[in-house]
């Protein structure tokens, strides 16, 4: 009795440190992609002092083992060396450390739920990370408007769970939910499986509370459908990843929950009938369309096989989920019943189900979400997450299986068809520079020949702004140079991201 | 060959948190997401197997409840099913409907309809009676094989192996017989597009308690329906010696 006590209350730890043990610790970002580190202060034990005056002892982490998870990216691609965590619970508490350490010229990396694909949120050398883990205090809601206010360290799904005891949801849904907070949704302007229907944060987000390098306090927080007063501030911190200023409030506007879900899961023959069908499903089910994702047969057979899922449907060379939001189940029904009666007849879907009830479509979105993490399982994983027209959304996929050969286990396809975004997974064995010099910056200039863009959704984090010139022209980017100086002349905020050295 | 009888009963989704009702008389159920009972999901996935592996010739699903309980229905004959039949049964006195009076009205289909098994779920989650399985085969006066975890035809009757603490039970029983399905018994499968758009058309009976010749006047009185205690926040402790001192502390050991 004692001994499954005792497992059930460390399990959470226990499997914290297996992640750890069993597997090798990556590589050093700083040795693996080369970068040296700026000319920035040391942290030195004064400032963990001064830090710990401030926040109290529980609050500033230095003990190596406790800084190692917050060192480690998602995907474990990137490792830094940090040596403090500050885990501040208020906007004042953020203000002090940050004008301490641009005083200082110590660098800071801000963290959210560290489930970024980019490697942006965790350190590249000894940059203090500041957590946001305990600001997560829900400050009001509006039921009416469908105005909430949270900060920024709110865990999406918490408050998903929260809104919805209101008749309202978050305009945002990703598989990450459980983990990442408002404020990492925020600052890499977060996409997610709904981005169709409710439109992406630049749109929801209606006020945002920031502190600057400095320290001043930017309150933008007004929670107004309209305020076109003055320049629209709010947007430079939405996807900025943290180098403009770090958030630590948002007002966002959450939709009506829906009365009727529908989802349905189809077997489709090619990806010319993706298309077709997203076309279809576009003009039959109107305003009720909530979700067109799509995933190719090795996305669903690795995430099947690897974590043990079940396929609620046969195995097709394409599958695409369908989702629909109303709010009056008779209407919705007859209208998903003839689109499914036509597309059979048609042949578009081969084959499939539907379901409605909250336990199975839990169970097929389930099967979705976790295409993103499945790759891992068989080692290690190069993402890529490409905005490209919808007649080119597939080709890169076959293009690289050719390119990488036997040198790749599986290269996979999936994504938000409705948003032109698709992720492309190459899974290895283990990490090798000959298979990332095959694929980058190859993708990059595949994706620019046709206009796309090199990042849809994941932002350029630590891993691409020597990409960024794909996707941006010279003009753009010495803006954001300029941006960047004004807001944060030092440079301390998340260092080596997003924007590179040389414009 | 062998016809099957399945009941299926409309309860609250299990991915749905259930409110007790502001007077503690049951739970909120209006507006609610409901579904098929899963371990009743089990048993008609054994029964269509029965159906695909030619042991079954008919299977009859059977839902006791309000006009949605068509809806199950429609799930259990996508899922595979011929025909169904609705009991209905309305307003309080759905809400009063007790185990015994499912059984009775299921043994009163199993001999009109001259079924040669029965299966049902091993408990409903919302009541978690377990009681259906077991009432229906004594007014039957039938055999019954309760937590199947597998279910095999062999001479004129059925093995059966239970699920019992601490492993497992074989045991044989001879036809007619009542079957309630245990969570290992399968994995139900997704009704397919073409198996829900037959579903629609598939024949499907309502009769009432009263055609049944069934009394369904309550036998229990619920008293009193209340939340659960909070669970109180844990606390992280740094090591197995400072847990085993907590719960010393606590005179939990
Ligand atoms: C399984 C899985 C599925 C995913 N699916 C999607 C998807 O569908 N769509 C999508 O867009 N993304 C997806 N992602 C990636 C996505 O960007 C992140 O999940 C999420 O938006 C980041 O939030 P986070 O709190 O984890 O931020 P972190 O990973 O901690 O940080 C992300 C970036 O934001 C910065 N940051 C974090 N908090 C703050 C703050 N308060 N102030 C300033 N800067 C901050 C960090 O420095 C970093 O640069 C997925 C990730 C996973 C693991
Ligand atoms: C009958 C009527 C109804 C209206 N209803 C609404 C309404 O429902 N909602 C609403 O929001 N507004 C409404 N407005 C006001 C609204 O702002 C303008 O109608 C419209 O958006 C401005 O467009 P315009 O081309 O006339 O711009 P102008 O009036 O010419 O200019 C508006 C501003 O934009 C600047 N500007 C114009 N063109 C450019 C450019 N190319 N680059 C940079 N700056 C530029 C101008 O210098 C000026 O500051 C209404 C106005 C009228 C007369």
């Amino acid at each position: 009795m004692i001994k499954s006590f005792v497992k059930l209350i460390s399990k959470n730890n226990v499997l914290e440190q297996i992640r750890y043990a069993s597997q090798a610790l990556p590589q050093l970002s700083s040795e693996k992609y080369n970068i040296k580190r700026k000319t920035f202060g040391t942290i030195e034990p004064s400032d963990v002092g001064y830090f710990r005056s401030i926040l109290g002892e529980e609050r500033v982490l230095t003990d190596e083992s406790d800084v190692l998870p917050y060192n480690i990216d998602w995907i474990k691609n990137c490792r830094g060396q940090s040596r403090v965590v500050l885990k501040p619970r208020s906007t004042e508490e953020v203000s002090t450390i940050l004008k301490y350490c641009n005083d200082k010229r110590l660098a800071v990396c801000p963290q959210g739920g560290n489930t970024g694909l980019v490697g942006g949120s965790v350190p590249v050398f000894d940059e203090i990370v500041i957590s946001f883990a305990l600001m997560n205090k829900i400050d009001t809601l509006d039921d009416l408007s469908g105005a909430l206010v949270c900060e920024a360290g709110c865990i999406l799904e918490n408050l998903d769970n929260y809104v919805r005891e209101h008749g309202l949801i978050m305009p945002l849904d990703l598989g990450a939910k459980g983990t990442c907070h408002i404020g990492g949704n925020t600052s890499t302007n977060a996409g997610g499986l709904r981005l169709l229907r409710y439109g992406n944060l630049h749109g929801s987000v209606l006020g945002i509370e920031a502190v600057k390098a400095d320290g001043t306090v930017i309150d933008c927080l007004r929670a107004l459908k309209k305020d076109n007063t003055g320049y629209h501030l709010k947007h430079l911190f939405i996807g900025s990843e943290g180098t403009l200023g770090l958030v630590t409030k948002v007002a966002i506007h959450c939709p009506v929950l829906p009365k009727s879900v529908n989802l349905g899961f189809f077997g489709v023959k090619n990806f010319e009938n993706v298309l077709k069908l997203y076309k279809s499903a576009k003009s039959k089910l109107g305003e009720i369309l909530s979700a067109f994702e799509m995933a190719d047969f090795d996305s669903i057979d690795c995430t099947v096989k690897n974590l043990k899922l079940p396929n609620p449907i046969s195995e097709y060379p394409f599958y695409v989920l369908v989702e629909t939001h109303g709010s009056d189940e008779a209407h919705d029904s007859e209208k998903l019943t003839r689109f499914l009666a036509s597309e059979m007849e048609t042949g578009l879907i081969v084959d499939g189900t539907v379901a409605s009830e909250p336990a199975k479509m839990q169970t097929i979105w389930n099967l979705r979400e976790s295409i993103a993490g499945a790759g891992l399982a068989g080692g290690y994983v190069f993402k890529y997450d490409v905005s490209i027209p919808l007649k080119n959304y597939y080709d890169l996929v076959p293009i690289l299986r050719k390119r990488l050969g036997d040198k790749a286990l599986k290269v996979f396809g999936y994504g938000h068809v409705g948003d032109g975004n698709i992720h492309i997974n190459v899974t290895v064995p283990q990490y090798t520079k000959e298979v990332s010099s095959l694929l980058e910056p190859y993708i990059f200039e595949e994706v620019s020949k046709v206009n796309g863009s090199i990042s849809a959704e994941h932002g350029i984090g630590f891993r691409k702004p020597m990409y960024i010139h794909y996707s941006k022209d010279q003009s753009a980017l010495q803006l954001m140079k300029d941006l960047k100086q004004l807001m944060d002349p030092n440079g301390i905020l998340n260092p080596y991201k997003v924007l590179p050295d040389a414009v | 060959m062998s016809r099957v009888l399945v009941g299926v009963k409309r309860v609250i989704d299990y991915a749905v948190k259930v409110r007790v009702k502001p007077d503690k008389t049951g739970v909120v159920t209006d507006g609610v997401k409901h579904s098929m009972n899963p371990f009743d999901e089990i048993a008609v996935e054994e029964a269509v197997k029965m159906k695909e592996k030619k042991i079954a010739s008919e299977v009859i699903a059977v839902s006791c409840g309000p006009a949605q309980a068509q809806e199950t229905l429609r799930t259990a004959l996508a899922m595979g099913a011929d025909r169904a039949i609705h009991v209905e049964v309305t307003g309080p006195a759905y809400d009063t409907l007790q185990p015994l009076h499912v059984a009775k009205i299921l043994a009163k289909l199993s001999k009109d309809e001259k079924a040669d098994i029965v299966i049902v779920g091993k408990q409903a989650i919302d009541d978690d009676s377990n009681q259906t399985a077991q009432m229906t085969a004594a007014l039957l006066d039938w055999p019954q094989a309760t937590f199947a975890s597998k279910v095999e035809k062999t001479g004129d009757g059925l093995t059966v192996t239970r699920e019992i603490d601490g492993g497992l039970e074989v045991i044989k029983t001879k036809l007619p017989a009542v079957v309630s399905a245990d969570l290992r018994l399968n994995e139900p499968r997704y009704a397919t597009l073409p198996n829900i758009m037959k579903a629609k058309k598939k024949p499907l009976k309502k009769v009432t308690p009263k055609d049944l010749g069934v009394d369904i006047a309550p036998r229990i009185k619920v008293v009193s329906v209340e939340d659960p205690p909070v669970r109180q926040a844990g606390a992280v402790v740094p090591d197995v010696d400072a847990l085993v001192a907590k719960l010393k502390e606590g005179g939990h050991i």
